[in-house]
């Protein structure tokens, strides 16, 4: 793979990797700032706000028939969290006109002039954002909470995390609160915008078969618009608060769905990073994990059983689908995987294949323009610089030791259920 | 081995015919690191009405069946095939639609093997009685975790209130008490049916050398006996045109109201040809109800959608339907602002500049797509089977013309082929 280029325009970092994979240039723009109780609501609805209109296309509709006119090319915006740290991330992608018998302008320049005015030039009304889209987009916000409930297995995990992390940061959901999204005004949303284009961290990342002449000059142009600092932000780690505790919630559901919530003392910045991915591997994120094989294959108990780790807070979060009637015995199993992993109860054979299929999911990941920017942005947000190359390296480093040491610092945290209302005959 | 090589779009494509029928596709992609493989059957949930392989009795066997199969496969005597392809760092699925089963892997090395692995536990059906009990307690909390998936339910349920007879009113899966009528003897049955090579297509995409490929699997499959096999006999039923139920509501657990308002094809006589009609059906609900149309804003202005809004439009062997709807507080808003646009759109004409747009849309999507290796090896088997290329998606889209459009449009969107399916909060 070719070489990313790194420079920096203002105060935003710009990360070009030129790449013939692909027939269409993917950009991602990351806005990082601490998540704060007071202003994720706010800022969940700015970035609702932003994709409503801008200066030249003024809705949602005039957005998308210029879209429309770039060959359709994607444009959206996301809100979310990495350990105690809040992301605003636009995303766009536009077909490369090589591949396009009747284009010969570039249409990376169109598409990046488009995605810098969607951040620096929303439309305005009286000096500022537009009554009608803000009422618009706080009624699609607050849909958009309430659905979250909708998706039972999503549901569930958000309740656990919120149990788990309710007198911490982290325990801040990312598009704030349904009252406080409700309770916002034109002026909450003013302040959050200046804050936003003051303080927080910049970094666009660009790659598809393009040539990086082409997105300099339109970079250039708003180079006085990108002001604000390289933004310091932490996150506290640490043991559970919580004892194994357990939360039992009763829903009219014809499945129950079991979420186990662990504590894990390292991150992505750790040098035990490596060996958390590969105990977790062990453990539940894949098909040949101890979590599938005895949930699953073995009692038959799940269709789904699996494990996640979050490396920005060190959370370690596993979850089955069960019968309702087996919420003890598959608690038992699922923190039994856990407690062979700490007393070193695992095969050659484990180790090897979960160390195999991580380093498999790695080169996979680089073929996808994103999953190729989510690597790249870990090393910008972990300040540890690490190639391809080196992920792999670190996989293979480590050792039975390693994995029976990290395991043995896992720490059960909480375990929720989501369950139906009455037993089912 | 034929080549055919697509300029436009930078790809070229190897394609042979094997002695017993299997077809064999391989599209060389040497940038990336992951091959991916899918090896596909023509056969899904709805082919539960079929005379076997040297029978003449035509039998029905019971819902759920296909997808019951797809899960048993990953077992053989030795045990299960998720541990070697994970041994070597391969990842391996499988899914089961209406007309299709699908077994894939992707991987960054040892893909030789991993595509011998993948071809050998496909043509190595292994059932017993207690490996078939054993699966179905692992299929029910498959069930159970759709039966709480609010909007499975509503696809579902839309299909169900469109179709009276056809088999795709049926879950793929099956329901709890269906499976348990399944056994050995009928998953063997199945399998000697519809899993012979000629039903069958295996495609690889990725850094592979496309010589080398065939090879590996020509030999693998010169040292396997099939039994000569003709035509298959399916039966689908007689659907009517009409759909079977004009409404029909669930409630569930859900915060938010949903909808969908489909319609179902009729049986015959298409304006245009398989893959025509599929993209012209795309660009009208696109022009008619995509993010850029006046409808999309209008709805979301007065909050009756939100994004979840969508439309989809599905055609396989035997039967072809459209859905319009997503989460809303208004179902009956929702409904009546769509069969109003539908009816503003059959009585004026489209003009060029919206299928101008809208085609140059539909482009731009489709490289997109392209990035893909699964979506290349998955759609474009699908395409293959239905007899259709994808690679022609480009040519078909500029061929066609403002009266094919207006054909379509005045064939497809017809009152009494429609139903609306709600899903109501309790």
């Amino acid at each position: 793979m070719a070489e990313v280029e790194t420079f920096q325009v203002g105060s935003m970092n710009v990360h070009f990797q030129p790449s013939k994979k692909y027939k269409t240039t993917t950009f991602v723009l990351q806005i990082k700032a601490p998540l704060e109780k007071g202003s994720a609501a706010a800022r969940a609805l700015l970035m609702q706000v932003l994709q409503a209109g801008t200066n030249n296309f003024p809705s949602r509709r005039a957005i998308r028939k210029h879209l429309d006119s770039l060959y359709g090319a994607s444009f959206g915006g996301d809100v979310s969290k990495k350990g105690e740290q809040h992301f605003l991330t636009f995303f766009m992608e536009v077909p490369h006109e090589k591949f396009l018998q009747q284009e010969d302008e570039p249409l990376v320049k169109k598409a990046l002039t488009f995605l810098t005015s969607a951040l620096l030039e929303p439309v305005r009304e009286n000096g500022t954002f537009k009554e009608s889209i803000v009422y618009e987009e706080k009624q699609a916000l607050k849909s958009k909470i309430k659905n979250i409930a909708d998706d039972k297995v999503r549901y569930a995990n958000g309740r656990l995390i919120e149990e788990m992390c309710k007198d911490e940061t982290y325990g801040i959901h990312p598009y704030g609160s349904y009252d406080e999204v409700e309770a916002l005004t034109t002026q909450d949303l003013e302040q959050a915008y200046e804050s936003l284009l003051e303080n927080d961290q910049f970094d666009l990342f660009i790659t598809g078969p393009g040539k990086v002449d082409e997105l300099t000059p339109v970079l250039n142009e708003r180079k006085a618009s990108f002001k604000s600092r390289a933004v310091k932000t932490s996150t506290t780690v640490n043991g559970s608060t919580n004892n194994g505790r357990e939360v039992i919630e009763h829903q009219d559901l014809q499945q129950a769905k079991l979420h186990l919530g662990f504590r894990v003392p390292y991150t992505a910045s750790d040098a035990e990073y490596a060996t958390v991915l590969v105990a977790n591997g062990i453990f539940g994120a894949f098909p040949h994990s101890k979590l599938f094989v005895n949930v699953r294959e073995k009692e038959s108990l799940a269709y789904y059983a699996a494990s996640r780790y979050e490396p920005y807070k060190g959370l370690i979060f596993a979850m089955a689908g069960i019968g309702f009637e087996q919420f003890e015995k598959a608690t038992k199993i699922m923190t039994e995987q856990l407690d062979a992993l700490k007393a070193g109860d695992f095969t050659e054979d484990e180790l090897t294949t979960t160390k195999l299929m991580i380093k498999n999911q790695i080169l996979e990941q680089v073929d996808t323009a994103r999953g190729n920017i989510d690597l790249m942005y870990q090393n910008v947000l972990t300040g540890r610089e690490r190639s391809v190359e080196e992920r792999v390296n670190e996989i293979d480093a480590v050792t039975r030791e390693d994995v029976e040491r990290v395991s043995k610092a896992i720490e059960l945290d909480t375990v929720y259920l989501l369950t139906g209302k009455e037993e089912r005959a | 081995m034929e080549k055919l090589h697509y300029e436009q779009l930078g790809e070229t494509l190897y394609k042979e015919t094997l002695d017993n029928g299997l077809k064999v596709y391989i599209l060389p992609r040497h940038e990336n690191n992951k091959t991916f493989s899918i090896f596909t059957t023509n056969y899904g949930s709805i082919d539960d009405q079929f005379t076997p392989m040297n029978e003449d009795e035509v039998v029905k066997v019971p819902d759920g069946i296909a997808h019951f199969l797809e899960h048993k496969l990953f077992e053989d005597e030795e045990g299960d095939v998720f541990d070697t392809f994970s041994r070597r760092g391969a990842q391996t699925n499988a899914f089961t639609s209406f007309t299709r089963t699908a077994y894939l892997f992707s991987s960054t090395s040892g893909v030789k093997d991993n595509v011998k692995t993948l071809i050998d536990f496909v043509q190595k059906p292994y059932f017993t009685k207690e490996s078939v009990a054993k699966e179905q307690g692992i299929i029910e909390q498959e069930i159970r975790m759709y039966e709480d998936d609010a909007d499975w339910r509503l696809f579902f349920g839309l299909i169900a209130a469109l179709y009276e007879k056809s088999t795709v009113r049926v879950d793929i899966a099956g329901t709890v008490s269906s499976i348990q009528d399944i056994t050995k003897d009928m998953l063997y049955q199945c399998y000697e049916t519809f899993y012979h090579p000629s039903n069958m297509v295996l495609f690889i995409v990725g850094p592979v050398d496309p010589d080398e490929m065939l090879s590996l699997v020509k030999e693998n499959q010169a040292g396997k006996t099939f039994k000569e096999q003709g035509e298959i006999t399916r039966i689908y039923g007689d659907e009517p045109e009409t759909s079977y139920k004009k409404e029909d509501t669930l409630h569930m657990n859900v915060q938010t109201p949903k909808v969908l308002l489909g319609f179902k094809e009729a049986n015959d006589d298409y304006p245009l040809e398989g893959l025509s009609y599929e993209l012209a059906m795309q660009m009208l609900l696109d022009i008619m109800f995509g993010p850029s149309s006046e409808a999309y804003e209008e709805m979301y202005r007065e909050g009756i959608i939100d994004s979840s809004f969508s439309t989809d439009f599905t055609m396989e062997r035997s039967f072809g339907f459209s859905a319009i709807g997503g989460d809303t507080k208004d179902p009956d808003a929702l409904v009546k602002k769509v069969r109003e646009t539908i009816r503003s759109y059959k009585q004026k004409a489209l003009s060029e500049e919206e299928m101008a747009i809208t085609k140059k849309r539909k482009i731009g999507s489709f490289l997109k797509q392209l990035n893909s290796s699964e979506f290349i090896a998955t759609q474009f088997t699908r395409y293959e089977m239905n007899n259709d290329d994808l690679f022609e998606v480009v040519p078909k889209l500029e061929a066609l013309t403002l009266d094919d459009l207006e054909k379509v449009l005045q064939r497809h969107f017809v009152d009494d082929h429609s139903s609306i399916m709600k899903v109501l909060p309790k």
